[in-house]
C-alpha cells in the first residue's frame, strides 16, 4: 500500500484540471438496446429521456438485428463463451477462419488476420511490417489508433496536408531514399465524414513504388456501390495494400477489427503484431454475428442504399434550414460552430429537444473548428431526421447562426 | 538573422498551415498550438538540415526547440555560428 496523500493529490489535481478546462468526459448511461430510439439517464440518477440517436456509429442499423443477435446465440451455444487462449496457443476456432475468409473475399483482399479491435489492428500493424530503414508518411487527420500505433514502430514519420496530393507527392520524392515507403490515410475521415481519394493515392503509389494503408472503419458495409468500402468507392478495389477495418461499427457494432491486405503483410501481422499475439482475439458470440452481418450484406444492398438516401435528405435538410455542413457525402455530417462553447450550448438544448448529438472542439478537432457531429443511420426513419431538424432549426434561431457565414458566427461568438 | 527568420517562417507557412488557418507569427507556438504535430517535425528537421547545411541531433530536434520560429532560428543559430 503506497497510495500517500501526495500521490492522490497528484491525481485530483490533474483530474481538477482536466474539469476546469471544460474537457471532462462523462458517460450518459443507455438503458435500452442501441438503436435510433433509445432511452438516456442523463445526468446521473436522472429519470429516462427517450432521445434519437444522432451519434452512434451504427451506420447499417444492424447492432441490434434480430437476424444477428439470434446468430450470436447460435455461436454462444456451438462454440461457447470464451477461448481463454491467444489465438496460436489453443485460441483459435474453426470460425475465426471461416469470419477471415469471408472478409478477405466481402473487401476484395488477398487475406486477413483478426484481432480484438481496430485500435489493436493499428496498434500492432506497423510494427510487424516495417523497420528504421522504412517511412510512414500519414494524411494530418487521420485516427487517433493509427497515430498510436505509428508511434510504437520504429520507421520514420511525416505527415502530408489533410487530403493533399500535390504535397503528399512531395512527401514522397523527399524520402525517395527509404526501403519502404508506406502512405497511411483514413477511408472515411472520421470527424469531417470526406473521403480519402483512392483512385489519385493508388495511382501516386504506383508512380513512386510506395505502400498504400487505409482506415476504413467509417466506410466498410455501406461506401461504395455494394458496402465494400472506400477503394470501392473510387474503383480501386484490389489495389490497396492493407486495409484495417472494425466489427465494432456499422458490421454488428460489438467489438473487433482486422488487418486485410497482400498476403506476405498478413502473414507478418500473425508472426509479429503484438496485440494478436499477446491477447485473446475476438470471442465467438461476436464471431458469429458479424458471419450474420456480412451474409446479410452480401444478399443486398437495401441497408447502404437506405443509408445513402437518409444521408442525402439530412444534408439537404440542414444545408436549407442555413447551417454550415462540411463537405462529404458520407453519413459523418458535421455541423460547424467553430466556437466551442457554441457547440457544447447548441448540443445541450439538442438534448432538451430529444436530439442526441455531440459536440467536439479542441484538442479532438483543430482550434477554431467545433462542430456537432452528426451520424446518419439505415435505423433512421424519415420521421427521426425530421424530427432532429425541426429541433436543429428550432435552436438555430435560438443563437441566430442560421444563413450566417463562418466569419459572421465568428463575429457573433468568437473563436 | 532576419533572413533565417523569414525563410523559416515561410516554411512552416507553407508547409503546415491550411488554408483556413489564422496567419502566424515568430512567437506563435506551433506544436503545442496545434498547428505542428509532433510527426511532422520530421520534415522540418530535414528542411533545416538541408537549407542550412547543418546536422541537428534528434536530442535537439524536441518539440520544445520547434515550438516556435523563433526558437527554431535559436536551434539553428547554434549550430550555425
Amino acid at each position: 500500500m503506497s497510495y500517500s496523500e501526495k500521490i492522490q493529490k497528484t491525481y485530483l489535481d490533474q483530474l481538477k484540471q482536466i474539469r476546469n478546462a471544460g474537457i471532462f468526459k462523462e458517460e450518459r448511461l443507455i438503458h435500452s438496446t442501441q438503436a435510433a430510439d433509445i432511452e438516456v439517464e442523463f445526468p446521473s440518477g436522472s429519470s429516462l429521456k427517450k432521445v434519437i440517436n444522432m451519434c452512434a456509429n451504427n451506420y447499417l442499423g444492424l447492432s441490434s438485428h434480430p437476424e444477428v443477435i439470434s446468430a450470436a446465440h447460435d455461436g454462444l451455444e456451438s462454440r461457447g463463451y470464451g477461448m481463454s487462449s491467444v489465438r496460436f496457443i489453443c485460441g483459435t476456432q474453426d470460425i475465426h477462419r471461416e469470419l477471415e475468409n469471408k472478409v478477405t473475399e466481402f473487401l476484395g483482399t488477398e487475406d486477413t488476420i483478426l484481432f480484438p479491435s481496430c485500435m489493436d489492428a493499428n496498434a500492432g500493424v506497423f510494427e510487424a511490417v516495417l523497420t528504421g530503414e522504412d517511412i510512414m508518411i500519414s494524411d494530418r487527420l487521420v485516427h487517433a489508433s493509427i497515430i498510436d500505433g505509428m508511434r510504437l514502430c520504429n520507421a520514420q514519420h511525416d505527415t502530408f496536408k489533410h487530403s493533399n496530393m500535390e504535397h503528399l507527392e512531395s512527401k514522397l520524392q523527399l524520402h525517395s531514399d527509404k526501403r519502404i515507403k508506406m502512405v497511411i490515410t483514413d477511408g472515411v475521415f472520421s470527424m469531417d465524414g470526406d473521403t480519402a481519394k483512392l483512385d489519385e493515392m493508388v495511382e501516386i503509389c504506383e508512380k513512386y513504388d510506395a505502400l498504400l494503408f487505409v482506415d476504413d472503419s467509417h466506410a466498410s458495409g455501406f461506401i461504395g456501390k455494394t458496402g465494400r468500402g472506400t477503394h470501392e468507392k473510387y474503383g480501386v478495389l484490389g489495389k490497396i495494400d492493407i486495409i484495417t477495418t472494425t466489427f465494432g461499427k456499422a458490421l454488428g457494432g460489438a467489438s473487433g477489427g482486422c488487418v486485410s491486405g497482400r498476403k506476405e503483410l498478413v502473414e507478418m501481422c500473425r508472426q509479429k503484431a503484438r496485440p494478436y499475439l499477446f491477447s485473446n482475439t475476438i470471442a465467438p458470440v461476436v464471431v458469429s454475428g458479424v458471419l450474420k452481418v456480412l451474409d446479410i450484406l452480401s444478399e443486398s444492398t437495401d441497408r447502404r442504399d437506405k443509408l445513402e438516401t437518409n444521408t442525402n435528405y439530412w444534408r439537404k435538410g440542414l444545408t436549407d434550414a442555413g447551417f454550415i455542413l462540411k463537405e462529404g457525402d458520407s453519413p459523418i455530417v458535421p455541423v460547424m460552430f467553430f466556437n466551442a462553447k457554441l457547440s457544447q450550448d447548441f448540443s445541450k438544448d439538442l438534448y432538451n429537444e430529444g436530439i442526441y448529438a455531440i459536440g467536439f472542439f479542441f484538442p479532438v478537432v483543430a482550434n477554431g473548428q467545433a462542430r456537432i457531429r452528426t451520424q446518419i443511420s439505415a435505423g433512421h426513419e424519415i420521421h427521426h431526421l425530421d424530427k432532429a431538424l425541426k429541433a436543429f432549426l428550432k435552436v438555430g434561431k435560438k443563437y441566430g447562426i442560421l444563413g450566417l457565414t463562418k466569419q459572421e458566427i465568428i463575429a457573433k461568438y468568437g473563436l | 538573422m532576419e533572413e533565417i527568420k523569414d525563410v523559416i517562417l515561410q516554411y512552416v507557412i507553407d508547409e503546415y498551415l491550411e488554408d483556413d488557418d489564422d496567419e502566424i507569427t515568430y512567437d506563435t507556438p506551433l506544436i503545442s498550438g496545434g498547428y505542428v504535430d509532433s510527426f511532422s517535425m520530421v520534415s522540418l528537421k530535414m528542411f533545416l538540415e538541408n537549407k542550412f547545411k547543418i546536422k541537428l541531433p534528434d536530442d535537439k530536434a524536441t518539440p520544445e526547440a520547434f515550438d516556435s520560429v523563433n526558437n527554431i532560428v535559436a536551434l539553428v543559430k547554434e549550430f550555425t555560428d
